[in-house]
């Protein structure tokens, strides 16, 4: 379609004209401005919703809102065309076979055994080994082999060695969807374990031998503890209500030696309205402060991460600090026992703080914990009351983390969002339906490619310039406070405002280490280069221009240290450049946003950048001798003038 | 850029020719001047009734008055004492938070300031205008305007020294009344009529720009704080009187020691130094959108929680910046 406009968000007076195209996987607009031509590409996986709005005398108005946030809003020309696009990507954002998604078109010109590689980086049995298993406590299980005994779980499930496959099998029968407890992390230092599972189908009064058996057996595997923590993640009422419908939680006087907590975290409807709010409050044009932090806490976001993250707190200090082993479950033990597994996981183990680490961590705790990818996040067309931010919460917990504790993370802020981007993207194979079973039967692994080979490829743009592998902050247990005072949780703007760049700061802290540390990388290889230069020139005659040369050509590379402060402050119109929207052929995929860089380098082409919110934020909206209540401008000795708005719109 | 207080036109509309021409001898050819006036218009015109008010149009024709109100000073002292009181509530209670976070108005009072800043910084260089801001006294909300206006505009109040001589041209000579704003602080059980953070304001407002952009300030978010303490309690003389007729009359230069001679010292400045500082000539837009706004953990939040990680933070920025 011709002749579409792409509105910027903030500013609705600056449009980009352009051509609409739409593809089997993407939606494209290209700009008419014969040099720069730029592009913006939205995946159909990707579109949350669409909108179409009251035609105006511009045209008909298209409101795209996407899963990673972007919210694009275009005009179109002619109703019907307006009417045909918005059919068309209403069938293309919902598709109903896993054919139809883009990882199964996605063609990044790797070889067949390149693909296989780039599945095998992420091992769980080495990840298992490294924990120091299988060992005189705890075991491999193949029980589900075939999936028989859970669906839901992988074929490798990790169960103490006192667990028999009689006691596994019987205690599946006494959990929801029969999701056993079953290893999720073991510390060797302490055999401390965690253990995650679904809720107990217990009902009033129901018991069950084998389960009973079963968490003694999670006991027994840890001689430093004679107890263990049950921690149901749910709020007390919603697991006592889950006892009317046969199932519920576990009773102190019926299992041994074990020490019940509720810790209550909502569940996903609460999730999903709360995610809803905060977006809604996302979208509000020129929103004062208080109409922020009012929307912001009606949302009731903030508080459910630290809800998630005070579980992880409490598990990874039971497991560190006292020794003792934790089952972990909610309802069906794939949603909130996974966000409070991993997140405790991460605080406990450093390995998990590194990228790989992570990577491995989203493998086990998500992937092959059957976690339902597919509903959750809309692959295909689905109800959709099952769909919740789950793994997005879990995403900004670490995010949290990050910014109370900047060197423990050997990755950035990028990494997470780059990853949150692919969980819905479905350009790749790792989250695509709702567990392992599904996936091998679709033969994923022989028809996509795997997210983790990708991401680390490109690892250079992810690390975080502060970390040091034996810095203090990424020794051991990480131990954040509780009261809100001591741990602040922050709005996530560069997750939830991701694409309006104006919002963020200007300056990259991350990108300009990164630079520095480049540099420094160089300055020694060039260093070392040249010791060995001069131990050979000591050794024979060589002209002394020869070594001149190379110099200079070194202080012309690494432009970091030049200054070019000649450079006028010149006021420019805030054009949105490459950086701003994602532009990338499908081959490269349609993640990148890289921050901006300031060295003196790019100081030239990003000036425009800098200039950006005069027209923005800073003063043009509110101009005019209006009284701050927004009524129009009061009668005085004023009135008879021309608005001040104009002069600034002109 | 100018500063003055009210003109005072009181009820009858007086004028003062000598006034007009001198404001308008800063017009330069062709071009109109602004005046930001930072009292809502129905404040300015209440002024007139107390001798007060703001300039008319028929008087000052080359000059458009704009409105960008910024709360009275005695209203923020009440802002402050809110916000600390929320800040150190242990409750592990995270529901009221953002409420109490609002409530006290604190960040609502950032984003005003930064706003009329915004406004006056974009009247000189994008309109290439001249400016004259004024409040009531001329004591407060004019000098948070005028003095971030340059930090957005001059890339040499952004160097340490070039602060410190913002400080003290903008806010010692320009006489704000430091006695008698910055006499208790939030703690105090008595209410002094006259005390509020408008300094302590400013600093927050200028932190809020460092922080979007980390790279364009020669001192570090320590140099600031180290700034508001000395403006409550101090060794030194310099934050101490109301103005410098004050100043003056107490001998203080004879008297006491100067705060900066202590700061400048090298051994004392390399702990305010930004590790991250490139020089760059550029004027800075800061965002005030409510997103880009944080609470200043490094004040407020200072005595609740370890900043162990976060100075292992900035230690490790040095030493990488240092090694290279």
């Amino acid at each position: 379609v011709e002749n579409v406009r792409l509105l910027d968000r903030l500013s609705s007076r600056k449009a980009a004209l352009g051509t609409l195209y739409l593809t089997a996987t993407h939606v494209i607009f290209v700009e008419n401005v014969s040099e720069t031509r730029k592009e913006t590409w939205v995946l159909h996986s990707q579109i949350s919703s669409i909108e179409k709005q009251a035609t105006t005398a511009t045209g008909c108005p298209l409101l795209i809102r996407c899963k990673n946030f972007q919210v694009i809003q275009l005009v179109i020309p002619q109703e019907r065309d307006c009417h045909d696009v918005y059919i068309s990507l209403i069938r293309l954002a919902r598709p109903v076979k896993y054919e139809e998604l883009y990882c199964f078109s996605f063609n990044p010109k790797l070889d067949k055994e390149e693909r296989e590689q780039g599945w095998k980086l992420v091992d769980l049995n080495e990840e298992y080994n490294r924990m120091g298993i299988p060992n005189n406590y705890w075991q491999i299980s193949d029980v589900n082999r075939d999936y028989g005994v859970c669906d839901s779980y992988p074929t490798e499930v990790y169960v103490p060695k006192s667990a028999t496959a009689h006691i596994i099998v019987g205690s599946s029968k006494f959990r929801s969807r029969r999701r056993f407890p079953a290893l999720s992390y073991y510390c060797k230092d302490n055999n401390a374990s965690i253990c995650r599972s679904s809720q107990p189908l217990s009902g009033f009064s129901a018991r069950c031998l084998e389960d009973e058996q079963m968490l003694q057996a999670i006991r027994k595997a840890n001689p430093g503890s004679d107890f263990i923590y049950v921690v149901d993640t749910r709020p007390k009422l919603n697991a006592m209500a889950n006892r009317a419908a046969g199932k519920g939680y576990e009773n102190e006087d019926n299992y041994s030696n074990i020490k019940f907590q509720f810790i209550g975290i909502e569940n996903i409807h609460v999730m999903r309205n709360s995610l809803q709010k905060m977006l809604e409050v996302c979208e509000l044009k020129s929103p004062s402060m208080s109409d922020f932090l009012w929307g912001l806490e009606n949302s009731g976001w903030l508080k459910h991460i630290k809800a998630i993250m005070d579980a992880g707190i409490f598990i990874a200090k039971a497991v560190a600090e006292e020794g003792v082993s934790v089952l972990v479950h909610c309802s069906d033990g794939w949603d909130r026992t996974a966000q409070v597994c991993s997140v405790a996981s991460l605080l406990l183990d450093p390995y998990y703080r590194t990228m790989k680490g992570f990577m491995v961590l989203i493998e086990k705790d998500w992937v092959s914990f059957g976690h339902k990818f597919n509903h959750r996040y809309g692959n295909l067309d689905g109800d959709p009351k099952e769909i919740s931010p789950v793994i997005d919460q879990f995403i900004e917990c670490v995010w949290q983390l990050m910014e109370q504790f900047p060197c423990a993370f050997e990755f950035n802020e990028r990494f997470l969002i780059h990853i949150q981007h692919h969980i819905y993207s479905c350009q790749f194979g790792n989250f695509l339906c709702n567990s392992q079973k599904e996936r091998r039967e679709l033969k994923i692994q022989e028809r996509t490619y795997s997210l983790w080979a990708h991401l680390w490829k490109n690892r250079a743009d992810y690390l975080n310039p502060l970390y040091r592998s034996d810095h203090s902050q990424t020794q051991g247990t990480l131990r954040p406070q509780m009261a809100p005072c001591n741990f602040l949780y922050k709005f996530w703007s560069g997750m939830y405002n991701r694409f309006e760049k104006g919002l963020h700061p200007r300056q990259s802290v991350t990108d300009y280490l990164m630079a520095v540390k480049e540099e420094t990388q160089q300055l020694e290889e060039e260093l070392e280069a040249l010791g060995e230069r001069l131990a050979n020139l000591q050794k024979s005659q060589l002209n002394d221009n020869k070594v001149k040369c190379k110099q200079q050509d070194r202080s012309k590379q690494l432009g970091l240290s030049t200054s070019d402060n000649s450079l006028a402050n010149t006021p420019q119109e805030y054009s949105n450049d490459l950086k701003s929207f994602p532009s990338r052929s499908p081959s490269q995929g349609d993640e990148d946003d890289s921050a901006l860089i300031l060295t003196q380098d790019n100081l030239k082409s990003s000036d425009p950048d800098l200039s950006a919110n005069s027209d923005q934020e800073s003063g043009v909206e509110d101009l005019s001798c209006r009284s701050p209540s927004g009524g129009g401008c009061l009668p005085s000795e004023d009135s008879g003038k021309d608005s001040d708005e104009a002069v600034f719109l002109a | 850029m100018m500063r003055s207080s009210q003109p005072l036109t009181g009820t009858n509309g007086r004028r003062c020719k000598e006034d007009e021409k001198l404001i308008n001898a800063t017009l330069r050819p062709g071009k109109r001047g602004y005046i930001i006036d930072t009292r809502s218009l129905n404040v300015a015109q209440q002024a007139r009734a107390k001798g007060g008010g703001f300039e008319q149009e028929a008087h000052y024709p080359q000059w458009r008055r704009i409105h960008k109100c910024i709360e009275r000073f005695n209203i923020l002292q009440e802002s402050l004492i809110k916000l600390v009181e929320a800040c150190n509530d242990q409750s592990h209670n995270m529901d009221r938070w953002l409420s109490k976070l609002e409530a006290s108005n604190w960040l609502t009072h950032i984003k005003e300031i930064l706003t009329a800043a915004c406004l006056a910084a974009q009247c000189i260089d994008r309109e290439g205008a001249s400016v004259l801001v004024h409040g009531t006294e001329g004591t407060d909300s004019t000098l948070q305007v005028t003095s971030l206006a340059q930090i957005i505009l001059d890339p040499s109040c952004r160097t340490i020294c070039g602060f410190e001589s913002l400080v003290v041209r903008e806010w010692l000579q320009a006489g704000h009344p430091f006695q008698q704003r910055c006499a208790q602080s939030a703690y105090s059980n008595s209410k002094q009529k006259w005390e509020a953070p408008v300094f302590l304001l400013f600093l927050d407002c200028v932190w809020q720009i460092l922080r979007q952009f980390p790279c364009s300030f020669e001192f570090n978010e320590q140099f600031l704080i180290m700034l508001f303490e000395h403006a409550y309690a101090s060794q030194f003389g310099t934050f101490l009187g109301n103005n410098e007729n004050e100043r003056s009359k107490l001998k203080l230069q004879q008297k006491t020691m100067s705060l900066w001679s202590w700061v400048n010292r090298s051994e004392e400045l390399s702990k305010f130094q930004n590790p991250l500082f490139e020089a760059n000539s550029l004027v800075i837009w800061p965002s005030v959108a409510p997103q880009s706004l944080q609470l200043w953990e490094g004040v407020f939040l200072r005595w609740n929680r370890p900043s162990k990680f976060l100075d292992e933070a900035q230690e490790e920025m040095i030493n990488i910046i240092k090694y290279n």
